[in-house]
């Protein structure tokens, strides 16, 4: 786990990292001893690849381009960049990676972002608002119906706030928890569903008998008042509340030297 | 007919792609075939039924330009970027006239032309249970496996009356070559009724690298050359993707009046690929 005691914690005043790097180094570490893990551009992506640029080199990276084993020495704007295909262990059609890698239970660990989600970490990546008239048109599920249902467990990266964080989806494009404990079972879904929610101001895991997200840590210099005001249902808080270990003086260097591999702001979620 | 006909993309399109067609044009984020799409804009085809697993730029530009009654896809962005402007103001605003969409997961849609590659009604996954699109869908639904007694979910084999791909090579015969990430290419061509493939170059023979696809001639119609024709995408082995024209976009597509008058420039007048 990525975190320490509170107890007598205090964030220095100035930090030499912002949220998005707390985000993308707690991602990295919530894979250390993972195989395999199904990767998304932005976030997640420089995640995985931070993570094998520090402290698991062998992760193996499958992007639904097809691309498996990818070891990107610069990160990709895109799922299809030639990086990916270039450094790859192999390069198969998109119907074979759904089918025989993801949905074939091959895939340790899938990585999620969201424009929303609920308490049970169902995700709506497609509209705001109406469906047949929304306010936005998002871009839509994509992968990640089929990543969040076979993957072993699901990590899911997104911004904590109450646009983010709702009360009811507009649109439940892919399924987390259902609307309780026993959907996933009932739906079909093989894999265990999300396991840890990290956003920019700390970690939420689902209860062990509710599958409600529950605070289980805070990042240095965040109070659970900021997480209880930045979410609209009633936060449920985890016994032991700890702070999120900050990022270590490695970790920022590796991570800046991903970064500096892509011309643009490579931490667009 | 038999073999490919070796023909210009004026031609291969005029000869191909009619009103009110179905047309897949696929490439999963590579080997795009933007320059067969800016050939539909410039022949005005209209009423089309559009299937891509990824719109990206080139169903943004045909969308734009009135050619789609309907699309039919998975993820609707620009990659790494943000949004399809013009795909986002045909859904949200009607213009330049209302679209009809279909929406699927991208192991939904990939599904579907597999099905309809395998000359099977339909093809079987896990997906679509619990989420907001199973029961909007006329194209999914449940089926019990004979076997075990699971619900699955049943998608329909799609169809198109065209697809339309990019590959690297094709030989004076028509026989088709393409490496790198293939996506679902071979199933959408195998899937459709016509199939006209666009090639950066006509070799004398074809000399397939490891994990190479090559599409026989006689499962194509027409082959026409297009060197760059998946600009901003790439064609591996040949160019790389334009990461920065893809940013440009998000702003050239954001406005009505800029969007037209880059494709009277860049579309109307000819190629869009850069010399």
């Amino acid at each position: 786990m990525t975190a320490t005691s509170a107890t007598g914690s205090a964030a220095p005043a100035a930090l030499p990292y912002d949220r998005d790097d707390m985000m993308i180094v707690a991602a990295a570490r919530a894979l250390r001893g993972v195989r395999v893990c199904f990767v998304g551009i932005g976030l997640p992506s420089t995640a995985a690849n931070l993570a094998r640029a520090t402290d698991n080199p062998d992760l193996v990276l499958v992007y639904e381009s097809g691309t498996i084993g990818a070891k990107p020495t610069r990160l990709p704007l895109s799922i299809g960049d030639g990086e990916l295909a270039d450094t790859a262990d192999t390069v198969v059609s998109v119907p074979e990676i759904f089918n025989y890698w993801l949905q074939g239970g091959r895939i340790e660990v899938g990585f999620l972002g969201a424009a929303q989600m609920d308490r049970f970490a169902n995700l709506n990546s497609t509209v705001v608002g109406d469906y047949d008239h929304p306010s936005v048109r998002l871009p839509g599920a994509g992968g990640a119906p089929e990543i969040a249902g076979s993957c072993g467990e699901v990590i899911v990266l997104i911004r904590q706030s109450r646009r983010t964080f709702v009360e009811t989806l507009d649109f439940r494009s892919t399924v987390g928890y259902g609307d309780g404990p026993d959907d996933r079972a009932r739906l079909g879904l093989t894999g265990r569903g999300p396991s840890l929610v990290i956003t920019d101001l700390g970690l939420l895991r689902p209860d062990p008998d509710t599958r409600e997200l529950t605070m289980v840590s805070l990042h240095p210099g965040v109070t659970f008042e900021d997480a209880r005001a930045a979410t609209p249902w009633e936060l449920k808080v985890a016994p032991g509340l700890e702070v999120t270990e900050p990022p270590n003086a490695h970790e920022l260097a590796e991570l800046r030297a991903l970064l500096a591999t892509q011309g643009q702001d490579g931490r667009r979620g | 007919m038999v073999v490919a006909e070796i023909q210009s993309l004026a031609q291969a399109v005029s000869l191909l792609v009619h009103d009110g067609d179905c047309v897949a044009l696929e490439g999963f984020t590579h080997l795009i075939p933007v320059a067969a799409g800016q050939e539909i804009i410039r022949q005005r085809r209209r009423e089309l039924t559009l299937v891509r697993l990824t719109p990206d730029i080139v169903f943004d530009q045909m969308i734009g330009m009135g050619c789609a009654r309907k699309v039919i896809f998975g993820w609707g962005g620009n990659p790494g970027v943000g949004s399809l402007h013009r795909f986002r103001d045909a859904i949200e605003h009607g213009w330049p006239h209302p679209i009809e969409i279909e929406e699927h997961s991208h192991a939904g849609l990939a599904n579907r032309f597999a099905a309809a590659a395998s000359g099977l009604p339909f093809a079987v996954l896990r997906g679509y249970f619990g989420t907001g699109l199973m029961g909007r869908l006329d194209t999914v639904r449940p089926v019990t496996c004979p076997f075990t007694g699971e619900s699955l979910a049943a998608v329909a084999a799609l169809h198109p009356d065209v697809t339309i791909i990019h590959a690297q090579q094709a030989d004076r015969d028509g026989n088709v070559l393409m490496w790198g990430i293939t996506g679902v290419n071979k199933e959408a061509v195998l899937a459709a009724t016509r199939v006209l493939v666009t090639v950066e170059e006509i070799v004398d023979e074809l000399k397939p690298p490891a994990g190479g696809v090559v599409l026989p001639s006689w499962v194509v119609d027409s082959v026409a050359t297009a060197p760059g024709g998946t600009y901003p995408s790439y064609t591996a082995g040949y160019s790389v993707r334009d990461n920065a024209e893809y940013l440009r976009w998000d702003a050239i597509s954001r406005d009505r009046d800029a969007f037209v008058a880059w494709i009277e420039e860049h579309v109307m007048r000819g190629s869009a690929v850069p010399a």
